[in-house]
């Protein structure tokens, strides 16, 4: 009984610990942000705005932020839609080769992000393609198509086949019954590896950094910022950051997450 | 997956669906590593890239120590991670799996990964909040009395360490509780039954049980460890410096992409190196 006891108090301390250890670092961020002084070290003088304030006045991060928005948004658009086009074509034909087509199109997330993008400045550079947004948004079409792939396939399974099937007899062409059919029913799963891109280009940094030049997306800008040193700035653009990737995850969550549990 | 719907379309259409994205992987994908691998067999003459077809940048690489150090710093600083990951992150998925109740598991979880969700480079700004020299930690020791001088904190390799733990921990947290709670409660029961205590039942049971599940989450945390610049840089500063930083100075300020091409190759084969390994491992495990 004491055995059990001492294991009950140690799960729970360690717990705690762990939990003290996960969490400081944003406790810390998102404390000092509010930080009425110059540095975002204690002590901790009173509570102020004033570097939200100064983050909204900030044109070149509203900038990167509008650049982070429509990269992440417009990638994940394509990679879901090329992603979704290639697993209903590979789950629903016999097509030849295609055990090595399904390895090739999920070859991408073997490789590291810097390697990527280290294949495609070479490319962008001995064929004079300027880089910008563009050529970052292709990258991350890059990685998150294999994502988008696996998902999707993983989800085509023989429940809506024979619904497919139905649609076909009843007249409608191909392509009717993949809008028709095919897209609304396997929805949850074309919602979750949309927002899971969303996050991954939202976040990502190396490809970003080095595919850009003049205008950045805003993991490049925060990069930037830091070379500053210790700014309670940094501290209050980084709050923000949580706080959108926490409202993107409630989205995840409700729309897709919490509609697939049920039956 | 293989019979193909019997109908009115034709076959030949289901081409239309699939090449837009073979077409990208081919294009944005395969010819620019295929390009990459083979800059590296090539040499910067005046500043420009020069298709020289020789071994240079890899005899180079293992020539100057301060190269092939930063392989080993970073084998080092990554299995260090990975292992210290692995043994902290496995009982606190443990005690959430079987000491919390049912009904708040996932409340707990989900908070036990919070900063998973805030970005990379702002994850390791924070821990730079706390380690400076008048940060937060050297602030709350220096106030206690514990000592009078400030710790040299940042820009260490321990700072890059901890750093990159507290990102795996989180993740390696998510991939075992997932596997424990896929277990079935019979093994538990049958073990409790035939008179293991609670932790013999965890050590002849559990653990073996969940093995291949850690080995996929570490290696997952080898490769991400292994090729990020970001926590080295930021946490890590400029004395101790990991492969990756090694190759991003050879593209910021000599631009030789050659060189950074051959490096980015090196690492790949580790890391093929290591996957190769677990493979075998765990086939042996299982028979």
């Amino acid at each position: 009984m004491l055995r059990h006891r001492l294991l009950s108090l140690f799960s729970w301390t360690y717990l705690i610990a762990m939990f003290g250890f996960i969490l400081l670092p944003v406790a810390v961020l998102v404390l000092f942000s509010f930080q009425d002084g110059t540095l975002p070290i204690p002590p901790f003088n009173g509570f102020t705005l004033k570097w939200y304030a100064e983050v909204f006045a900030d044109q070149k991060l509203m900038a990167a932020l509008q650049n982070s928005l429509s990269v992440a948004f417009g990638s994940s658009l394509l990679a879901c839609l090329l992603g979704f086009f290639a697993a209903y074509g590979l789950s629903r034909y016999r097509l030849p080769a295609s055990a090595l087509q399904r390895v090739l199109l999920m070859a991408p997330m073997t490789v590291s992000y810097l390697i990527i993008a280290l294949g495609l400045l070479v490319v962008f550079n001995w064929s004079g393609i300027r880089l910008s947004l563009w050529t970052v948004g292709i990258g991350h079409v890059v990685i998150n198509l294999p994502l988008c792939f696996a998902i999707i396939y993983a989800s085509m399974g023989d429940h809506q086949k024979n619904t497919e099937r139905a649609a076909r007899d009843l007249g409608a062409n191909g392509f009717q019954v993949l809008y028709l059919i095919t897209a609304p029913m396997l929805m949850p799963s074309i919602l979750a590896a949309f927002f899971l891109s969303l996050t991954f280009s939202w976040d990502e940094f190396i490809i970003s950094f080095l595919l850009s030049r003049f205008d950045v997306t805003l993991p490049v800008e925060i990069w930037s910022l830091l070379r500053s040193g210790l700014n309670p700035k940094t501290n209050a653009i980084g709050s923000l950051v949580f706080l959108l990737s926490m409202i993107l995850l409630l989205v995840l969550e409700t729309l897709v997450f919490r509609r697939r549990s049920k039956p | 997956m293989n019979a193909d719907v019997s109908g009115n379309d034709d076959p030949r259409s289901a081409w239309f669906y699939v090449v837009p994205a073979l077409l990208w992987t081919m294009a944005f994908f395969v010819v620019p590593f295929a390009f990459m691998a083979a800059t590296s067999f090539a040499s910067l003459v005046r500043r420009k890239i020069t298709y020289t077809w020789d071994l240079g940048n890899y005899l180079e690489f293992f020539d100057k120590p301060y190269l092939l150090k930063g392989l080993f710093v970073s084998l080092e600083i990554t299995l260090a991670v990975t292992f210290i990951s692995v043994v902290l992150a496995y009982p606190l998925a443990w005690i959430i799996a079987e000491r919390v109740p049912k009904r708040l598991q996932r409340a707990v979880l989900i908070l036990a990964i919070l900063p998973f969700w805030t970005s990379y480079v702002v994850r390791s700004y924070s821990w730079l909040l706390l380690f400076s020299s008048n940060g937060v930690i050297n602030n709350a020791l220096m106030g206690s009395g514990i000592i009078s001088e400030p710790l040299q904190l940042a820009s260490t390799t321990s700072a890059t360490i901890i750093g990159f733990v507290h990102f795996f921990v989180m993740l390696l947290t998510l991939t075992i509780y997932s596997n424990l709670v896929q277990l079935s409660p019979n093994y538990k029961r049958a073990a409790m039954d035939l008179g293991a205590n609670t932790f013999q039942t965890f050590w002849h049971v559990i653990l073996p049980l969940t093995l291949p599940g850690i080995m996929v989450g570490a290696f997952l945390t080898f490769v991400l460890c292994i090729g990020d610049y970001i926590t080295p840089q930021i946490l890590g500063g400029n004395n101790e410096l990991v492969l990756p930083q090694i190759i991003m100075l050879q593209l910021g300020r000599r631009a030789d992409i050659p060189a950074a091409a051959s490096m980015s190759i090196i690492l790949m084969l580790v890391v093929t190196a290591v996957y190769l390994l677990c493979l075998r491992w765990l086939k042996m495990e299982r028979t």
